[in-house]
């Protein structure tokens, strides 16, 4: 395991910090993020890097793999994190240019905060859709502490619970999305009896996604023991290729999205599944995907957070298809 | 510029669907919940997802359902139609044995103390507390989506629901 402590410095040019982990070194100018490995160097938008960043950060590393592209990316091994370039790249792998470092999760996250931290500037929001939101681009100017340290939503039973998770109103910061104008913002008819008030509960979970204010980020809203709904309203393109290492189910809730799928290990096509309002689909537990929302939509994410799934499927005990028929 | 959401109904909902490039279309397990519970005889519980032992299922509801409880917390999302959820303090604690994954059937009227009900339109979630029973009624044939573990009555019937060619 790679221990050598990260280190930032300051470039004078642009005003922006540059920052190093193992042998990675991680830079960015007005226009590009600049990645370097021992056997190698990557060159990204810094708008597409920190939508990415931004996800890897809010999920805490998520499920499997966050390729930011098809060369650089992070895989989950909860407790620890690979960080990797072209690890999932056939290329690369084939002229041996991949490159792999191993850190714990305390070293590498805080490291991640504070890239996302210096290089978000002021107006630039990575969670919100490209229609809603300022440029990345530019020497540094401020910053958006407050955008990119969102806290993210987890119910322990369900939203609205007493107790719960709260429901999202015009009050708290959760106005209704542009493209959510037309959903009804109805709530279910509640008729506890006296004593039940905490165990009779609903609410409209189309109306809280309409005032989501970020795209492409699966929160917790239901709960039945390890079994999570984690809807997320989607609009623009997923900003990474999330490389699965359990199954993962889609259950399309409104509207349309186009997803690509490649293979885990080497980026090959293997399919392009259109889902509309009602559609569900399994993402197998050998690929990745990436999504593509014309119109804001609404996507209900469902995982099985089972921490013993990861290394079942890596031995070959259980299958990486959720059914066969 | 107005933008217009689609959801789906029993009445009317788009398939989409898997375009294979090199791969088997079943291994996506591709179905639409709305063209399930148009082919489902009420309260038939049909999965359309599955994740080791967790299910999500496809309910058509319409009339009255049976009583059911489980030992672990269920969701039902409505999809389509309106659903009145009615809840049970169960007098019998042991009506379903500790352990005993999604829920199980309960014969006629279970005694016990009524705790209310909720009415649900298209969107809205209702919590099914754990050790509680619960039954739906609707008036016009609706949809839900029921959060839970695979039980005793799950149905199982990929070959009917997936796409399976290219
Ligand atoms: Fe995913």
């Amino acid at each position: 395991m790679a221990t050598k402590i990260a280190t930032r410095e300051t470039d004078e040019r642009f005003g922006y910090q540059s920052f190093s982990i193992g042998e990675f070194t991680f830079s960015r100018d007005e226009y590009f993020a600049y990645i370097h490995w021992p056997t190698g160097q990557h060159v990204m938008s810094v708008d597409a890097f920190l939508r990415a960043l931004q996800r890897d950060v809010a999920w805490d590393f998520f499920y499997g793999i966050v390729n930011f592209d098809n060369v650089l990316g992070t895989m989950n091994h909860y407790g620890k994190v690979d960080l990797f370039a072209g690890r999932f790249n056939e290329a690369y792998r084939k002229a041996e240019l991949d490159h792999q470092e191993t850190f714990v999760t305390e070293q590498i996250r805080p490291l991640f905060k504070s890239m996302l931290s210096d290089w978000t500037n002021e107006g630039f929001d990575p969670f919100a859709s490209p229609a809603e939101t300022g440029t990345a681009f530019g020497s540094k100017h401020g910053n958006n502490d407050e955008a990119v340290t969102r806290r993210r939503v987890t119910a322990e039973r369900m939203v609205a619970v007493p107790g719960d998770e709260a429901l999202r109103t015009d009050d708290n910061g959760h106005p209704i999305n542009r493209q959510f104008a037309d959903v009804a913002q109805d709530e279910p008819e509640l008729h506890p009896a006296p004593g039940y008030e905490n165990e009779v509960c609903g609410f409209n979970l189309f109306a809280y996604l309409s005032r989501s204010q970020v795209t492409w980020n699966p929160s917790v809203v239901a709960v039945c023991k390890e079994s999570l709904y984690c809807p997320t309203t989607e609009e623009y393109i997923l900003p990474i290729m999330h490389g699965n290492d359990r199954v993962e189910w889609f259950i399309q809730l409104s509207d349309e999205i186009t997803w690509d799928v490649e293979d885990r290990e080497t980026g090959a096509k293997r399919a392009k599944v259109v889902m509309r309002a009602g559609d569900v689909a399994a993402m197998p537990a050998d690929i990745r995907h990436q999504g593509y929302s014309p119109k804001r939509s609404m996507l209900l994410v469902w995982e099985n957070a089972s921490g013993d799934i990861p290394e079942m499927i890596a031995q070959g005990k259980i299958p990486t298809v959720p059914v066969t028929f | 510029m107005e933008y217009r959401t689609k959801f789906g109904s029993l009445d009317s909902h788009d398939r989409g669907r898997v375009e294979p490039i090199d791969d088997d279309p079943r291994r996506y397990a591709f179905s639409n919940l709305f063209e399930v519970a148009a082919s489902s005889k009420p309260y038939e519980k049909v999965a359309v997802a599955k994740n080791l032992q967790y299910a999500i299922e496809a309910i058509r509801a319409e009339g009255t359902s049976q009583w059911r409880v489980a030992d672990h917390d269920e969701t039902a999302l409505v999809m389509d139609g309106e659903v009145t959820v009615e809840l049970l303090d169960l007098a019998d604690p042991n009506a379903v044995a500790s352990g005993t994954e999604g829920s199980i059937g309960l014969d006629g009227d279970p005694k016990g103390t009524p705790m209310g009900h909720a009415v649900a339109g298209r969107g809205h979630m209702v919590l099914l507390p754990a050790h509680r029973a619960y039954r739906f009624a609707a008036e016009k044939p609706s949809v839900i989506l029921l959060q839970t573990i695979q039980g005793r009555d799950t149905v199982e019937r990929w070959a009917t629901i997936c796409q399976t060619m290219i």
